[in-house]
């Protein structure tokens, strides 16, 4: 599906910097609530907020955490230059191009060498002008042995808000570090995202991702290449997407495992309620030993399109590459199961659903995990 | 509590049950045998309402009302409950949500339940993923015991069950059926037993089950066909020495 990018204005939304985030608009406040973010701040390490074309809010409360705008961060540091663009590259299609040559900022998160966070960072980045077009540059370094929980809220001001989203981010997770990236998209029917991701994980390092999208968006495109570059590394992949009418979502994950005993799992939970989604999956195994599994269930409601692609690419003897694709719609068998427990079929479907988007093992914080429960029982009423 | 009135039932035009009659009275516990493939399990889902079956012909009194074409949840909030062999696994329902589910408005006290069934370490996994034999079981009464139904189905309680979980589910099956009756100095046992009304209708093809509870009744459905009344005991020690040849020659 194609983005027209000329529909929409890269240049000229340059937002106020705020010191306290509860000077920030009451409707801008509630939708980066939805998108994950805690302007209280009661339990963070860190903050970063974007809106439009400019940071609005960056501060870090803990020594280990390092978050600067981009802007700032590369004129500080000049070896960050070799870290920008480095795992994805400008010229890949129209929207690296776009935001290669006219970059809004972003944030850099460096988290410091040994340091274990107690608390995440959080981010978020948000559209607030109607037509806008964002391009922002996101870089995350996680030293060796360092341990952080990265929570990273993508949203319009408006639900029926007009807006472009280009999100390019690099992640580098260096040795035995461990990073879990959690993000939350909250975007609106009139919305259209390519987010541009790539990162590395070197030896005994782990990569945790999770993604959340349960609001409508027009079109949104994302494969996200994490290639596992250091033995023992592992990444993991949880999913959850919703695709209501009008939404069209094409997204997936690809993973090269690319050192020994290095090991992947990428799940993905997708509901088409109306919506069109097309749910891929991508491993490539250049060395074993080395394991991988996809998996991809995928559930239709009011005649939705799920089209699951799983791919899987060995290219050494004695990998251990494996997947497993379901589309359907709700089982009978569950439907009937709670039905005879008293439950109607209205009341056993909404059961069922919850359950499918159950999050509980992405170990969110409780306060995500409450906002994102309110965002599920909304989701329903557009499915039944 | 519940009578079969010449119940015929198809499974996509082929005739399963053909001309069943029965009748279960309040308290009344029966036991129904019978060869694979001879229809138990089509009776139960046709009692409860559930599975592709068509009845063509006959209906079914609950409390002498007609249910035939009840949909399943009002047949389950009106008193009937069933135990199924082999459950669904729900992803991201846990065993904790259903069982607050099957009590309804009832409030219950589901720590101390799943305690009674060694299921407290469960209450916060997916309801059936990856449970064994017994496990299944044993999740199957837990949520029996929080909904509380009038007629108990038990499809086959004990296939999967090893000897040290059978004593465990045989013992609340009667506890379900018969409740935990203690005469004090206002009840007798007499009354107590009397007041309960709780009845069951039971598959089992081993019959342990009898070890555990005391039964009214068997029968054997052979065929699509009951053919057969009498003790349980008797029936079970009869199937063990002869099989179900003897059923054949009855029937025709």
């Amino acid at each position: 599906m194609k983005v027209d990018l000329s529909k929409y204005e890269f240049s000229d939304h340059e937002s106020n910097e705020v010191d306290d985030l509860t000077r920030l608009e009451k409707g801008e406040q509630e939708s980066m609530k939805m998108a994950g973010f805690d302007v209280s701040e009661k339990n963070t390490s860190a903050s970063f907020v974007q809106i439009d074309h400019n940071h609005a809010f960056c501060k870090s409360y803990d020594p280990g955490v390092e978050i600067l705008p981009l802007g700032l961060a590369l004129s500080i540091d000049e070896g960050l230059a070799d870290l920008q663009w480095n795992l994805l590259k400008p010229d890949k299609d129209e929207f690296t191009r776009l935001a290669a040559d006219n970059t809004h900022g972003g944030y850099v998160i460096r988290i410091k060498k040994g340091a274990k966070l107690s608390a995440p960072v959080q981010s978020c980045l948000m559209m607030h002008t109607n037509k806008v077009g964002q391009n922002v540059h996101n870089l995350i370094i996680v030293e060796e042995g360092a341990e952080a929980h990265i929570l990273s809220g993508c949203t319009t001001t408006e639900a029926d808000q007009s807006a472009a989203h280009i999100g390019i981010s690099e992640f580098y997770v260096e040795k035995n570090a461990s990073l879990t990236f959690t993000m939350v998209h909250n975007w609106g029917e009139n919305v259209e995202v390519r987010p541009r991701s790539a990162g590395q994980v070197e030896a005994g390092g782990i990569f945790l991702s999770n993604y959340i999208s349960l609001k409508p968006v027009r079109n949104l495109q994302m494969n996200p290449l994490i290639t596992l570059k250091g033995a023992g590394s592992i990444a993991r992949f949880n999913s959850v997407v919703v695709s209501t009418e009008n939404t069209f979502m094409d997204v997936g994950n690809r993973v090269i495992l690319d050192a020994a005993d290095t090991r992947t799992e990428i799940i993905s939970h997708a509901i088409a309620a109306g919506g069109h989604i097309i749910a891929r999956g991508h491993i490539q195994a250049n060395c074993s030993p080395a394991k991988g599994h996809l998996e991809c269930q995928g559930l239709l409601l009011n005649n939705g399109i799920i089209q699951a692609i799983p791919e899987l690419d060995g290219r050494a003897e004695g990998v251990e590459l494996s997947h497993e694709a379901a589309v359907g719609k709700i089982a009978k068998e569950e439907l009937e199961y709670l039905m005879i427990r008293g439950l109607d079929e209205e009341e056993a479907s909404s059961a069922i659903v919850r359950g499918f988007l159950n999050i509980d093992i992405m170990g969110l914080p409780p306060e995500l995990k409450t906002e994102i429960d309110k965002a599920v029982t909304e989701s329903q009423k557009s499915m039944f | 509590m519940i009578t079969l009135e010449n119940l015929h039932v198809s499974i996509q035009g082929n005739p399963v049950l053909e001309g069943i009659n029965l009748s279960i009275d309040d308290g009344e516990t029966v036991i129904l045998f019978g060869p694979n493939g001879s229809g138990k399990t089509t009776l139960l889902y046709t009692i409860m309402g559930i599975g592709n079956y068509d009845v063509t012909e006959g209906r079914i009194l609950f409390d002498d009302e007609d249910i035939t074409s009840l949909p399943v949840h009002k047949r389950a909030r009106k008193g009937i409950g069933m135990s199924m062999q082999r459950p669904p696994s729900i992803h991201g329902l846990k065993t904790r949500g259903l069982v607050a589910m099957c009590a309804g408005e009832r409030k219950i006290d589901i720590d101390t339940l799943a305690k009674k069934v060694n299921l407290e370490t469960f209450l916060d996994r997916d309801i059936n993923l990856g449970f064994s034999g017994g496990e299944i079981k044993r999740s199957e009464i837990l949520q029996l015991l929080a909904q509380q139904p009038d007629l108990l189905l038990f499809d086959e309680p004990e296939s999967g069950v090893d000897v040290e979980n059978m004593d465990l589910i045989g013992n609340m099956i009667r506890e379900l059926l018969e409740g935990n009756p203690e005469p004090d100095a206002e009840h007798t046992m007499n009354e107590l037993m009397h007041e309960r009304k709780t009845s069951g209708l039971i598959i089992t093809h081993t019959g342990y089950i009898l070890d555990y509870i005391a039964a009214d009744r068997g029968h054997v459905l052979y065929d699509g066909h009951l053919c057969c009344a009498d003790n349980p005991k008797r029936i079970l020690d009869h199937l063990k020495k002869y099989g179900y040849k003897e059923c054949i020659r009855c029937l025709s």
